[in-house]
């Protein structure tokens, strides 16, 4: 009996650790997210277009620059953030004074345009991004199962990302002063800060991160046009279910859901995609302001 | 009103609505020119199927009319093609208003069951022609067969007793199903099964992943690996078997040659896209290869270059074959008779046998199925290929009278001409 | 709202209300859309107008929320789908004529609200937003997975049927007499509602809640009513709908969907009577312009979305409103 149940668990390791994986990427999307939303208190709805964009800009690089892989993984994030900056300055910031339902509608219509953009232009059944071959030095084997390494590659990079942002934002002073800026944006303005030029950036550095997961997603998921859409409203949930402004909260519930997925994906498959909106509403109806929110 | 950054938003906003004014579709009565023959094209131009139909299907199809010589008998064809985005509500739109608005009298391709059975119920309802050649569902020639429409190219039962037929020979016993979510799956799932079932072997589970939209199918191949089959059934196509074949070579499912991966339904262009050294040594049944005999060789000299500088599939093929057909049909009963009755038109076809470059010679079945050979092939080592496009080697054929469901084993209620 | 809220704003000069509570550049409106609904069949195309009408329901049904109850919902694609494919299925699966398969329809889109609506009014603002918008997407799921759906088939070959056992609705100028009906009926059940004590409370919360409360109103159990009114009558668009294109599909219940009827609104006029009905005639109509230009679809509307949020706040109506000073 005890064999079967052992057996069985061997057998579910694989799919739960490929759930880490999707965590991975829920927790880097929903850490930009959370920064952008606990700074600018606006929903980036396009930050799964921003995502897309970041994998499009690496197979654009590969494929017109013959850039590789290491170098979109610095690139894309800096130019899709920069293409961040731009809609902030021209548009997001108009919204500031007014109901930050607003944001949400802007942001939802710059997801549209992003998508159709790029629908147009490459179709929309996906383009492939050969896996660099250098991570065949990570791969893993347990018994019959196989992991690529690029897969234990992803996991490690979002781990370490998301703990040097969050780092970042509690332990220096940059941090402080953003955290500062959250919460009295007057007051710390009044102190010779800039905090529109914070704010601006702060936006660019989120849609960097978004950037960052696509490409560290382009060699999986191949690259077409909505894979953005397929993340991001699951990444709304997650986002909810840890609180809205919390980065450690964002992070953990990535992982975190992540896991729950792969683990239902074994006994109750077809149930993978909903678990975390039931989870999302078990949360609100006990803890309204998210699991590590602030209510 | 000054000139300021709002009002020149606005007025933007304005005139980007202004299209809006010219959008509503007037009801002229369109003067139906008597002696015009109206065709569309409709299938996945932006999707995972664009390169196996798309705009290449168009292109067959125009040639098929240009070679039909119905332009010496004062018939003048119009082709128009659209998008169905693999989507069956938008596709029931298109067809709805092409045929009341537009005049189509034909509708060709239609690839994605789905899709394809939304544009058969249409279309038999309005009486017209339906040549459908990218659809996989048995179905279309089951269940759901129509007086109006004419299933050609292939189908699943085609593909479960040749490909499945295949692999069950080779010893595998025990399946397991990745099956895309929606009527072609299903059927070919069904239609394998059943062979499999009937040849002693046992199904011993199925997935189902969402379609269109997954491209990750790293969990799917996970659980069919712990079941332990011999064979994992890929009852998806196009798009989708290309990621499933490539993960699956990603996480070395077949290592070891204890499991085999089975493509159910795989095109010369997934082919292509794999590249050979991911691809060789896979079993699949195709209608039609370019490479096949000098008519098709031909034939595929005549059609020039593809879109996408793809080599022409025998989805592509079968929209020429029907097409040129139709035009046969056409010129015997006149173009008033064919335009005022699609039924009409697709019994004048079935009373004629088919002979076309690229299927040979063949006839069509009173329930709509159209019967050619079937072939079987072998992806080749990169080793044994000359260069692109030349991917396969013929492992064996099954003649027109076997390939196809026995017309009995369907559950098509039609009234037998 | 121009100012930058969701209120639909004080009317610049007070308004006695005449007849059935429209006032009189209202009612002229009103008489307008009437007249446009009676004869447009006869030059446009029917389903193509038929198609408007439903949207331009569901459209209203989704401003009642936000433009007097100040909720936006971004998940209401979950009650127009569910109600085409319940419709759908009543009609083809149980044969159920019209009559009782649409307002079924309504019946499952307001069962859903009612629910949906407790568990995202317990958050306001964006976050009610979010939930809804999350809400949705469990409904997408479920219709990805249960059997009845058809999944990515949909529901196909729906019948008409026939109404009352005596029209028979397969005839596009009939079926869409029947949708004339329904919608001119249900725009005006919004604007009674609106009208009513009920909507005089909801005005209220929205301009006011903390007041609201004060005065002992139960504010959560107005909101919710609120909520499960638009989700049935958005329930009945959906029902309708699946009958005159016969088929119910996995894109009514997408997100894509949810934003659609929020542009239509937006474009048309957030809070206006008569703004999410011009707002669904332009996007259908676009929508049919540019098919055969694949994703510029998409495209325009987010430019549209986005010059409405950034400068064009009130909407075509709202703005003519603007212009004349009135209220429409």
């Amino acid at each position: 009996m005890i064999e079967t149940i052992l057996f069985e668990l061997e057998l579910a390791l694989p799919q739960v650790v490929l759930g880490l994986v999707n965590g991975a990427f829920y927790a880097l999307l929903s850490l930009g997210l959370a920064i952008i939303f606990g700074m600018l208190n606006v929903i980036n709805f396009s930050h799964g277009a921003q995502f897309m964009m970041g994998a499009f800009v690496a197979w654009m690089l590969l494929n017109w620059l013959g850039i590789g892989y290491w170098g979109a993984l610095v690139l894309a994030p800096l130019l899709v953030g920069a293409f961040g900056i731009v809609i902030e300055k021209t548009m997001i910031s108009r919204l500031y004074k007014l109901d930050h339902l607003y944001g949400l509608l802007l942001t939802f219509g710059c997801a549209l345009v992003i998508e159709g953009v790029f629908r147009n232009e490459f179709g929309s059944s996906g383009l492939r991004y050969a896996t660099p071959p250098e991570f065949k030095l990570l791969d893993l084997e347990f018994g019959d199962f196989f992991l690529p390494g690029y897969r234990v590659w992803v996991v490690m990079v979002a781990l370490v990302t998301c703990l040097g942002t969050w780092l970042v934002i509690e332990k220096t002073k940059i941090g402080s002063y953003l955290r500062a800026a959250t919460e009295k944006p007057q007051l710390v303005q009044a102190f010779g800060i800039n905090v529109p030029r914070m704010m601006t950036l702060t936006y660019g550095a989120g849609v960097a991160l978004a950037a960052f997961a696509g490409v560290l997603a382009a060699p999986i998921y191949s690259v077409h046009p909505g894979m953005g859409a397929n993340f991001i409203i699951t990444v709304f949930a997650v986002v909810v279910i840890g609180g809205m402004g919390s980065i450690l909260g964002a992070v953990v519930t990535g992982f975190m859901l992540g896991l729950v997925q792969g683990v239902t994906d074994v006994f109750w498959s077809e149930a993978s995609a909903t678990v975390v909106f039931v989870i999302m509403a078990i949360v609100l109806l006990t803890r309204p302001a998210g699991l590590f929110g602030r209510a | 009103m000054s000139l300021d950054r709002r009002t020149l938003i606005k007025g933007a906003a304005v005139a980007s609505l202004l299209p809006a004014l010219g959008a509503a579709p007037f009801r002229s009565a369109r003067a139906q020119a008597a002696n015009t023959i109206r065709i569309g094209v409709l299938n996945d131009q932006s999707g995972l199927y664009r390169d196996l139909s798309g705009p290449g299907s168009t292109q067959a199809v125009r040639l098929a009319v240009q070679e039909s010589g119905i332009a010496q008998r004062g018939v003048t064809v119009e082709v128009v093609q659209a998008d169905h985005q693999n989507r069956p509500d938008v596709g029931s739109t298109v067809v709805r208003q092409w045929i009341d608005r537009d005049g189509i009298d034909v509708v060709v391709d239609v690839p994605t069951s789905s899709v394809a059975l939304a544009v058969n119920t249409l279309v038999r309802e309005r009486n017209k022609v339906y040549l459908n050649s990218g659809a996989a569902t048995s179905d279309l020639t089951g269940s759901a067969c129509s007086p109006n429409t004419i299933h050609w190219t292939y189908d699943t039962w085609m593909l479960a007793q040749s490909t499945g037929g295949a692999m069950v020979r080779a010893g595998g016993k025990s399946w397991f199903f990745i099956t895309a979510d929606y009527a072609f799956g299903h059927a070919l799932e069904r239609d394998t099964s059943n062979f499999v079932r009937s040849q002693g072997g046992e199904i011993l589970g199925a997935v189902r992943t969402p379609f269109p939209g997954t491209t990750d199918f790293s969990s799917f191949l996970q659980q069919a690996q712990r079941s332990r089959a011999q064979v994992i059934g890929l009852a998806n196509a196009g798009g989708d078997t290309i990621n499933s074949i490539k993960q699956a070579s990603e996480f070395r499912i077949t290592r070891g040659g204890r499991t085999k991966l089975a493509g159910l339904l795989v095109f010369v262009t997934d082919v292509h896209a794999l590249g050979l050294e991911v691809a060789q040594g896979l079993v699949l049944s195709e209608t039609f290869y370019w490479d096949l005999n000098d008519k098709t060789r031909a034939l595929t000299q005549r059609l020039g270059a593809m879109p996408g500088g793809v080599r022409p599939s025998m989805v592509q093929a079968g929209c020429y074959a029907s097409v040129l057909h139709y035009m046969k049909a056409v010129g015997d009963m006149g173009v008033a008779a064919a335009k005022a009755s699609g039924i009409e038109a697709v019994t004048r076809m079935k009373a004629m046998p088919t002979s076309d470059d690229a299927f040979g010679e063949g006839t069509i079945r009173a329930d709509g199925r159209k019967l050619h050979p079937c072939y079987l092939f072998e992806v080749k080592q990169p080793s044994e290929s000359s260069g692109a496009w030349d991917y396969y080697k013929l492992l064996g054929t099954t003649d027109a009278a076997n390939a196809f469901r026995p017309i009995t084993d369907g559950a098509c209620t039609m009234p037998r001409a | 709202m121009a100012d930058g809220t969701f209120t639909a704003g004080a009317a610049p000069r007070v308004e006695s209300p005449g007849f059935f509570g429209f006032t009189l550049p209202q009612g002229i409106a009103f008489l307008v859309m009437v007249a446009f609904v009676l004869v447009s069949p006869f030059f446009l195309y029917p389903v193509f107008l038929a198609k408007v009408l439903c949207f331009a329901l569901f459209a209203c049904a989704f401003n009642l929320l936000i433009g007097y109850a100040g909720l936006l919902s971004f998940g209401h694609a979950a009650y127009f789908g569910m109600g085409a494919y319940v419709t759908g299925y009543a009609a083809k699966s149980w044969g159920l004529p019209p009559e009782v398969a649409i307002p079924l329809g309504g019946l499952v889109g307001a069962a859903l609200g009612l629910p949906f609506g407790w568990l995202a009014i317990r958050r306001a603002g964006i976050y009610f937003a979010m939930i809804t918008l999350a809400m949705a997407q469990m409904v997408y799921f479920f219709a990805l997975q249960a059997p009845f759906t058809g999944g990515e088939d949909g529901i196909q070959s729906i019948p008409r049927g026939t109404l009352f056992g005596m029209f028979d609705l397969t005839a596009d100028l009939t079926m869409y007499w029947l949708v004339a009906g329904i919608f001119l009926g249900g725009f005006l059940l919004i604007h009674r509602i609106v009208h009513s004590p009920f909507g005089q409370v909801l005005k209220a919360i929205r301009e006011n809640e903390p007041r609201s409360i004060s005065l002992g109103y139960r504010v959560e159990n107005y909101k919710l009513l609120a909520f499960v009114l638009s989700a049935g009558l958005a329930g009945i668009a959906g029902g309708t709908k699946a009958l005159v294109f016969n088929i119910a599909t996995l894109t009514d219940v997408r997100w894509e969907m949810s934003g659609e009827v929020v542009l239509m609104s937006l474009v048309g006029g957030l809070g206006t009577i008569f703004g999410p009905v011009i707002g669904a005639g332009v996007i259908i109509a676009m929508q049919n312009y540019l098919a055969q230009f694949g994703s510029w679809v998409l495209v325009i509307q987010g430019v549209i979305f986005i010059a409405c949020v950034l400068a064009f706040r009130r909407g075509v109506v709202g703005e003519i409103g603007n212009l004349l000073k009135v209220k429409l």
